[in-house]
């Protein structure tokens, strides 16, 4: 394990700040602790926990109606909670951009994180988001700010999976 | 407890002389039509699924135009299936929302089975008082409902209304139904680009 932070969550929270978004969603996650932190600390962005990931999809939606900007931050079980309430984006082209911090892929310990995990890319493509997919630290910063270009620009769903690999293994027995 | 407040009549009221701050996002289904019924206004945000997500949607555009005020007017199967967002709402405390819930104890979209609201069942009202919502009302008569209606002419705090309507079934009126108009005209409304 390295013994310095990683610098993605904080490049992230640069690409929330430079694409003017306003309002984060969450579901409380360890992958995204730092980066739902930073949001926290930061007067200009709203944070917003979430009950389940599907108000976060809802909530994006509100925000866009007002002319404000939301991001939605989950961990790849909370794509399944979403699917339904996705169609109310892709109804009426609102805009959303969401990073997805994966279980289930890689050294994972809890094989119940297996059966969402697996489905997430593909599900999220049935929905009708544009999916891209962060292997290595170095690729989240370009992929976040093409996501929330996108997002924006074409009124989409645009989501970042952030590999588990990426993120590391969670530690079960301290 | 079934309600005597006749669901067009009460909407109708509720939005009566509305000014241009005000903001309504309908449940789908009858609220949909009921608010359809009282008048179009490209402020109004018709629903036509995403069920559940009303009020969320009320929660995001609430915290966008904090100098606005926004009125979800949903129904009580569609707040029961989306019952966490009470809670996320009660802990961002909008001055500028308020959450009205018209209550006939059951889903009139799909042949009036009973919800969990009916015959003394959940009661609306306590639940949103535990989700800190700091005005709670139970509006039974045309007295609640004038008072309801004169609070969202100023609506100064967070606030929840169980409406008690009769469960009864008036003809449909359908609105516009394509998504990205409804997206683009309440946009414009308020001023942003489409």
């Amino acid at each position: 394990m390295n013994a310095s932070p990683p610098a993605w969550p904080d490049q992230l929270f640069d690409t929330l700040k430079r694409g003017n978004i306003r309002q984060v969603g969450y579901v409380p996650d360890a992958g995204h602790s730092r980066l739902i932190a930073r949001c926290k600390a930061d007067p200009d962005i709203r944070d917003i926990a979430l009950t389940t990931e599907e108000e976060g999809i809802a909530l994006a939606a509100g925000a866009w109606l007002g002319g404000e900007r939301a991001a939605l931050l989950m961990q790849s079980s909370g794509v399944g909670n979403c699917i339904n309430m996705l169609s109310l984006m892709r109804s009426c082209s609102f805009p959303l951009v969401t990073f997805i911090t994966m279980r289930g892929e890689w050294e994972e310990f809890n094989p119940w994180q297996v059966p969402m995990g697996s489905i997430v890319e593909p599900v999220m493509k049935l929905c009708d988001a544009e999916v891209y997919r962060a292997m290595k630290p170095e690729d989240v910063p370009q992929l976040a700010e093409r996501a929330v270009q996108k997002a924006f620009g074409e009124e989409r769903v645009v989501a970042v999976l952030l590999s588990q690999q990426l993120i590391g293994k969670k530690v079960w027995v301290k | 407890m079934t309600g005597t407040l006749e669901r067009r009549a009460a909407m109708a009221k509720l939005v009566a002389g509305r000014d241009d701050d005000l903001l309504v996002v309908p449940g789908l289904g009858s609220t949909t039509y009921d608010l359809a019924a009282a008048g179009d206004n490209d402020r109004n945000f018709y629903l036509w699924g995403a069920m559940g997500g009303a009020a969320m949607i009320g929660l995001g555009l609430a915290l966008a135009q904090p100098h606005k005020r926004v009125a979800v007017i949903t129904g009580d199967g569609e707040m029961l299936m989306g019952m966490g967002a009470l809670a996320t709402i009660g802990i961002q405390q909008p001055q500028n929302l308020a959450v009205i819930v018209f209550d006939n104890g059951m889903y009139g979209e799909t042949g009036g089975q009973p919800s969990h609201t009916a015959d003394g069942g959940i009661d609306m009202v306590s639940v949103a008082r535990s989700c800190r919502f700091p005005t709670c009302l139970e509006v039974s008569d045309e007295a609640g409902l004038a008072d309801l209606a004169g609070r969202l002419k100023t609506l100064e705090a967070l606030l929840f209304a169980r409406v008690a309507i009769m469960p009864d079934e008036p003809p449909r009126v359908l609105p516009e139904k394509e998504g990205a108009v409804l997206k683009r005209r309440f946009r414009a409304a308020l001023g942003l680009t489409p």
